[in-house]
């Protein structure tokens, strides 16, 4: 059976962590951003703006480092952007999404030609590179797939860690809790709705846009038009998919990568007899499948997509 | 209840001339008053008589125009709730303020430990409300979901959340509206232990009785304005009652009546769970001519799956519904208004009417499809605007003019609308679930009257109502809800308040299916 075969190799699970990887940061930032009662769909947009920011910095000379920083912070900007727009001035959350999606992609093509003006095809960079870390990397076949990755992978599981310590265990993670569920709670006892759901909006986007530099600089090396292709709607998916809880969407967001790394090898292997579309589609497939079984006992925040506006009546 | 006894207490709260305009309404007209040490006042007045504003603007939620806010002889900055908390002032909403899915402990202890601190100490927390609700005889699991807990155990994490942030003044908003007679029993039991420490206690109802026996001294509110202030003592409800309204307001008188032939009438019917309180289990109940019947209960025992089930919105999931012994196959909206149900539905906003559309278009909205509305597809404006404005007469409806858009109207207003729709072309059943609530002591009457009127034309009335004094005053025979399933019917005057309140409480039921608390 070599359509099995593919699960026991190391490649395929090296693979799926990597494709796993930037899922895992942007889902992380939609959580915030949901947990706060904003629903974020700039995150596309957001992603391609970080992609763009991380490798930019790097290829004029940058430290990798650096590039993930000037990423984050130009999450921050458009999640600022996007938390004035749904906050204080309680726009609808699903449009301004939208919006904040085409304007951030457009304006990173827009850059992107202004800056490279000459150049056919994309120029490469040198990227964070795998490190195995010591013992635990021998552990056979999880090994090398969960502990020889680059630094940005190990900075995803982090994510996740601080994420739900944060939401969980924090003063100022039930207050996000609790401004998502029922924001006058939060009025009543004294604690800014505006200022929580736009710190949370700010924190949440910074991390789509590290998701986004991770494809540029420890994926592919390179920025090029349509590269997130998507990831950004997949992790609204895998929120609702691990019911806004870190830890379920973690597992969600590696079964996912699993399936595409599955299904690319599953091509090599049955080779031409079936059309290589009905392989590409398959994650998607079995997302929508996962989510009519897991969603519908889904308990959203509350007050997810209601604007909050003081005093009214 | 006053701890001090007769002595000079220490004023710990002054309002000085509060003032706040919303748009030409004025809801709060340079109201001052002082609250003593361990003082209970009652805020007395009917609804938008500017009670709420008036808190509101003490705890920061809104900025009033003009005047003043003393806590312990500070002035509080206008517009900030956290300023008033520092003062020791705490507010139990009508509306709580809880976030459902989360704990009891979390929702206590929400902005209670600086939001940069790098751990929320849970154990401190967790002994610190013990030793609360230890003291103040406030039982509550600390780690329970606020979504698990009733109402009343909701309203004891809001008072403990106050009491969890050292309040020395509690605002309590309608404490009671949501309560079961031995829960609101149970509470004044709570306030008296509060206000024995020394705590003072603002207490808003527009319920007489409650006034009368928790308060030591009454501030009536009239249009935003104080329009008297009596020590409990030296007052009587008939005086709080001419203060509250201004003017003497006849409920109407029931007349004995003998009912007629059963007109609607459910055999062993249940519903199908869903989100929103407990579906119907087996249920038997029949509706007689010229009867009201009273369905008492305390909220989300299964009134919601009663009442969208006779309105036709929902199916039974087994049983059968019988109209005037006919066996009724396809139960629908559609079905219920054609078998002439009339509705006057729970919800006057989100079911009632739809706010943004005019008064013209709301009253046809069941009966456009009529030959009456509606002519080869196309409407019949003209027809249409006439219903609307005959309703409008005939209901004393005050609205500009019937194409006024429904949101601009007052809550009374809208109700008589929907009267007016529900009673056109006497109906023989009329579901009148929660008709009252929100409304004034004058649509209070009116809708009584008109309900009372209908059963003497001879239709039959389901009234449900949270409001127990209601139920005993209109209906001719009451029965009880609990957990779905309804107590045997039990006539005028045969129950006292005490047991039904039990039965509320979900004891008495026939089979043993019964809290043994």
């Amino acid at each position: 059976m070599e359509a099995f075969d593919i699960l026991l190799t190391t490649s395929f699970w090296v693979a799926a962590i990597r494709i796993a990887s930037p899922l895992i940061f942007a889902t992380m930032g939609e959580l915030i951003c949901e947990r706060a009662g904003v629903l974020n769909l700039g995150i596309e947009g957001i992603m391609t703006a970080g992609a763009f920011a991380g490798w930019i910095t790097v290829y004029a000379g940058g430290d990798l480092w650096l590039g993930v920083a000037v990423a984050a912070l130009t999450g921050v900007v458009f999640g600022l952007l996007h938390g004035f727009l749904t906050v204080p001035l309680g726009l609808s959350q699903h449009v301004t999404g939208i919006g904040i999606t085409l304007l951030a992609t457009s304006l990173t093509y827009f850059t992107y030609r202004v800056s490279l003006p000459e150049v056919t095809s994309p120029p490469k960079i040198e990227p964070f590179q795998p490190f195995a870390i010591p013992g635990l990397s021998d552990i056979p076949l999880i090994g090398p797939a969960l502990f020889n990755q680059t630094p940005l992978t190990y900075l995803a599981y982090v994510t996740v860690a601080l994420v739900a310590w944060v939401l969980y265990r924090t003063p100022v993670g039930i207050a996000v809790r609790a401004v998502g569920e029922n924001p006058s709670a939060v009025e009543a006892q004294g604690i800014s709705v505006t200022a929580m759901r736009m710190g949370a909006v700010a924190v949440g986007s910074a991390l789509m846009a590290v998701g986004g530099a991770f494809l540029t600089m420890s994926a592919f090396n390179s920025f090029f038009f349509e590269m997130i292709n998507g990831r950004g709607w997949i992790c609204i998916a895998l929120v609702v998919f691990g019911s806004w809880r870190p830890g379920k969407a973690l597992i969600g967001a590696i079964l996912f990568a699993a399936f595409d790394a599955y299904q690319v090898r599953l091509q090599q292997v049955t080779g031409g007899v079936i059309p290589y579309q009905i392989f590409l589609m398959m994650p998607y497939v079995l997302s929508i499948l996962a989510l009519i079984v897991v969603a519908r006992r889904a308990t959203y925040p509350k007050a997810l997509m209601v604007p909050y506006q003081k005093g009214e009546r | 209840m006053n701890a001090e006894g007769g002595g000079e207490a220490e004023t710990v709260l002054r309002l000085s001339n509060i003032t706040k305009r919303f748009g030409p309404l004025t809801a709060s007209d340079s109201v001052s008053f002082d609250l003593k040490r361990g003082e209970v006042i009652a805020l007395l007045g009917e609804n938008g008589a500017g009670k709420t504003t008036l808190m509101n603007i003490l705890f920061g939620h809104y900025v009033a125009d003009e005047g003043t806010v003393e806590a312990f002889g500070k002035t509080l900055p206008p517009g900030e709730p956290h300023a008033a908390l520092a003062a020791g002032i705490g507010m139990v909403h009508q509306h709580f303020t809880l976030a459902d899915q989360m704990t009891v402990l979390e929702n206590i202890a929400l902005g209670t430990q600086s939001l940069f601190a790098p751990r929320f100490d849970r154990g401190r927390a967790l002994a610190r409300i013990e030793e609360l609700s230890r003291d103040f005889g406030l039982e509550i699991r600390a780690d329970a979901l606020i979504s698990d807990l009733s109402v009343g155990e909701r309203q004891r994490v809001e008072i403990l959340k106050a009491l969890y942030r050292d309040a020395r003044v509690l605002i309590l908003d309608e404490p009671t509206a949501v309560l079961t007679p031995l829960e609101t029993e149970a509470l004044f039991a709570t306030l008296r232990k509060l206000v024995a420490t020394g705590l003072s206690i603002i207490f808003i109802s527009h319920k007489l009785n409650e006034v009368m026996a928790v308060s030591d001294r009454v501030l009536v509110l009239r249009s935003g304005r104080i329009s008297g202030e009596r020590r409990t003592a030296d007052t009587d409800r008939g005086e709080l009652a001419a203060l509250m309204v201004g003017e003497t307001i006849k409920e109407p008188e029931v007349v004995e009546h003998s009912p007629g032939d059963t007109v609607i009438e459910l055999v062993a019917v249940s519903t199908a769970g869903r989100a929103g309180g407990a579906p119907l289990d087996a249920i038997d109940l029949a509706l007689r001519e010229g009867e009201i019947t009273g369905l008492a209960g305390v909220s989300g025992n299964g009134q919601a799956a009663l009442a969208s089930l006779i309105a036709g919105t929902t199916k039974p999931e087994s049983g059968t519904i019988r109209i005037r012994d006919e066996i009724v196959s396809d139960w629908s909206a559609r079905a219920a208004l054609a078998h002439r149900i009339g509705r006057i539905p729970e919800d006057r906003h989100a079911t009632g009417m739809i706010g943004d559309m005019s008064v013209t278009e709301n009253v046809i909205s069941e009966a456009y499809r009529s030959p009456r509305f509606s002519r080869a597809g196309l409407l019949d404006w003209k027809s249409a605007e006439q219903f609307a404005e005959t309703i409008i007469r005939d209901y004393d409806v005050k609205c500009p003019s019937p194409n006024a858009r429904v949101r601009l109207l007052s809550g009374g207003n809208m109700q008589k609308l929907i009267l007016g729709r529900a009673f056109d072309g006497e109906p023989q059943v009329i579901l009148a679930n929660q008709p009252t609530r929100g409304l004034d002591v004058g649509a209070v009457a009116y809708v009584h009257t008109k309900l009372l009127e209908a059963r003497n034309r001879g239709a039959a009335v389901l009234l449900i109502s949270e409001d127990l004094d209601e139920v005993l005053a209109l209906a001719d025979r009451v029965i009880v809800i609990s957990k779905g399933r309804l107590s045997p019917p039990s006539k005028r005057g045969e129950l006292s308040v005490r047991e039904i309140g039990e039965r509320m409480a979900g004891h008495g039921f026939a089979d043993g299916v019964t809290d043994a608390a």
